[in-house]
């Protein structure tokens, strides 16, 4: 469903993307790996239309991501390296604009949400006076309560302890389960229970 | 469900008033600053009321101009920081009417209370009592035709050095006609003479603003996230 | 309609040698004509009764004025095709242009400062074409200074080009809201260049401007090629044509 070829993509003289091909269909997960600046955050804002790329094409369902925009961002969750919130909101207040504008929310769904996250205790104070693993688990609420069949994380499990990081391979694992493709990027291999796993490594320039 | 147009309406204006009130200081600091420098026109120029009452339109308008200017800041410089702005060009829904409600919201909660207190400053100024209304209605008109533009020029500068005087240096330009003709409104209710004509252009310009702003605006935005 | 012609345009090695080889021949035609045009103007042409021989100053001030517009909007037409069908060279067009248009600019300011001296004892008058030229400076300005705030070329290109297509949707109307302006407060002033111009006047006005467009498709093909140097230095066709 989701099919990107020939990726390629520059920023200033560096060619970050180069050539870059990969397919991902429902219940699979794509791992990227590769050291620092080998491209990986560059890719997966290519993937969410964030960035032009010079070449080649990102298609979804197919037809072209970019020609399709809005559908396409109907379906997709992007968590990139910091969490989305405002500080002076609570992690539920936050929650309920952040994805309040995509669909229609309860009160209840988003309490659901903020639970399997482990978040709920906190959800109610201003996300200023959270840590970052707690302000890692309410945008992770976020992304499951939008309901998106595409998930893409930029490092997914950065600032969360060992209880965290078996919740975000839990939270995938689900999210495969239910047909849906995650792409993520990862320092560390992520090992999932279930669903198919696509290693994808990009290499530095 | 999908969230329809008016909902998602509703949650920008809801959210960013809620934002706004948390931090209720940061929304007095335009009206001081122009208040400041509006002070300082007399200062520099004369106590003479008939003088002053000359230059009224220039101090109000530049005034309002300059305050507007910084206000524009905070449009979207936050949400590009922590990472909501993008959030909002991904939820796959109309960018261009997500930014109109801000914009509005932002005049809300910086152009009209500029606008409204106006009469402070123009009092002093020798403005007379009779041309006070006309003088707050030029002003919220035209603060709201800047608000609109002033959104192309902070979206294109997301990121870019220097990004705050970049955001007036563009904006200072296209802000001429505005000016021209709000401060011949605020002239024309000074001596009494018409202020149809002025006030019916900031008006045409404040309409072409709405059409066609939003959408440069969003065309922008997407630009200053890459 | 070939699009062939057309894509010929969006590839940086073949628009690099279009630039090389046509470069002297605009240059050389633009030397020309504008010789031919000065000794008509300057020395054929007859002093203005009025203003004797100040009113010559025209012959670089009208084209100066109308290049300064017409190379905006060359800019803004290269940008938007370059936002629309994505095409780097346009990019780079814009990019040659905006330098060349400012000083334009200020050739038409600091010609038009001369002349008022002469005309109106004054430097300076708040006249609304001399107004709207500074306005535009400023565009041009703020243009550049985009481009420069920007770090990532391909941000800066596209962020410059909008600003370019929403300048020039505004000047009509930044130039309109000026001539309002100062049709309330100017007393009528003799707007500059409305001297009773002869036959012998006008042709080489006509011909200065032809050599002004040349002058600034030889200057811009120069620039064009500097950008398209820079921006490509890491491609392979790059080390071919510096051989």
């Amino acid at each position: 469903m989701l099919n990107v070829s020939g990726l390629h993509l520059w920023r200033g003289d560096r060619h970050v993307l180069r050539g870059v091909s990969f397919t991902a269909n429902a219940g699979q997960c794509v791992l990227l790996t590769g050291r620092n600046g080998a491209g990986k955050t560059t890719l997966l804002r290519a993937i969410a239309g964030l960035l032009d790329p010079e070449e080649g094409q990102v298609q979804w369902r197919g037809a072209s991501a970019r020609s399709t925009r809005d559908e396409f961002h109907s379906e997709l969750a992007y968590l990139g390296h910091e969490p989305p919130l405002k500080g002076d909101l609570t992690g539920r207040e936050n929650l309920r604009y952040l994805v309040g504008i995509r669909r229609t929310l309860s009160a209840d769904e988003i309490d659901a949400a903020l639970t399997r996250t482990g978040a709920r205790d906190f959800a109610d104070r201003a996300v200023r006076t959270l840590s970052a693993g707690q302000r890692r688990r309410v945008a992770l609420a976020g992304v499951l309560l939008s309901g998106a069949l595409l998930w893409l994380l930029d490092e997914p499990t950065t600032n969360l302890d060992a209880d965290g990081q078996q919740l975000v391979a839990r939270l995938i694992e689900e999210q495969l389960a239910r047909s849906g493709i995650v792409v993520a990027a990862v320092h560390h291999t992520l090992s999932l229970g279930a669903g198919e796993v696509v290693p994808l490594e990009l290499e530095a320039a | 469900m999908r969230t329809g147009s008016l909902g998602v309406a509703q949650l920008v204006i809801a959210r960013d008033l809620r934002l706004a009130f948390r931090k209720p200081s940061q929304l007095l600091q335009p009206l001081m600053f122009f208040m400041i420098v509006a002070t300082l026109f007399p200062l520099t120029l004369t106590p003479e009321m008939s003088r002053l009452r000359d230059a009224a339109p220039g101090v109000l308008w530049i005034g309002a101009l300059l305050s507007s200017l910084l206000a524009l800041e905070s449009l979207f410089r936050e949400d590009a920081q922590d990472g909501t702005l993008e959030q909002f060009a991904l939820s796959g829904q109309s960018l261009t009417w997500m930014l109109f409600a801000k914009t509005c919201t932002h005049w809300l909660l910086t152009g009209l209370p500029l606008a409204l207190s106006t009469p402070i400053v123009a009092v002093p100024l020798g403005v007379p009592t009779e041309a006070l209304w006309s003088v707050v209605a030029s002003v919220a008109l035209g603060s709201f035709a800047l608000s609109l533009i002033g959104a192309i020029s902070a979206g294109l500068t997301l990121g870019a050095r220097r990004g705050g005087v970049l955001l007036s240096l563009l904006t200072l330009p296209l802000a001429v006609p505005i000016l021209v003709f709000g401060a011949d409104a605020t002239h024309q209710a000074i001596i009494g003479g018409a202020i149809g004509p002025p006030l019916r252009m900031l008006g045409a310009i404040a309409v072409l603003g709405v059409t066609l702003a939003p959408l440069a605006a969003a065309a922008a935005v997407r630009i200053g996230l890459e | 309609m070939s699009w062939a012609w057309f894509h010929r345009f969006a590839s940086p090695p073949w628009v690099y040698g279009f630039a090389t080889r046509w470069t002297p021949w605009f240059g050389g035609a633009a030397l020309l004509v504008m010789l031919w045009a000065l000794y008509g103007g300057l020395i054929l042409a007859p002093p203005d009764y009025q203003q004797k021989d100040a009113f010559r100053i025209v012959y670089i001030h009208a084209p100066s004025a109308t290049l300064s517009m017409a190379v905006y909007a060359t800019m803004a037409l290269a940008a938007a095709v370059g936002l629309i069908w994505r095409m780097k060279v346009a990019h780079a067009v814009a990019a040659a242009c905006a330098p060349i248009g400012a000083w334009f600019t200020v050739a038409t300011l600091g010609t038009g400062m001369l002349w008022g001296k002469p005309m109106w004892g004054a430097y300076w008058v708040w006249d609304p074409r001399l107004t709207s030229e500074l306005v535009l400076l400023f565009l041009y300005f703020g243009y550049m200074g985009l481009r420069a705030g920007i770090e990532d070329p391909q941000k800066a290109d596209k962020a410059s080009a909008m600003l370019a297509i929403v300048g020039v949707v505004n000047l009509p109307i930044i130039h309109y809201s000026v001539t309002w302006w100062n049709s309330l407060h100017q007393k009528p002033t003799r707007l500059l260049g409305e001297a009773d111009m002869v036959w012998a006047m006008v042709w080489p006005l006509l011909l200065m401007f032809l050599a002004f467009f040349l002058f600034f498709a030889a200057v811009v093909l120069i620039r064009l090629r500097a950008e398209l140097l820079r921006r490509e230095r890491s491609a392979s066709w790059i080390r071919e044509v510096l051989k």
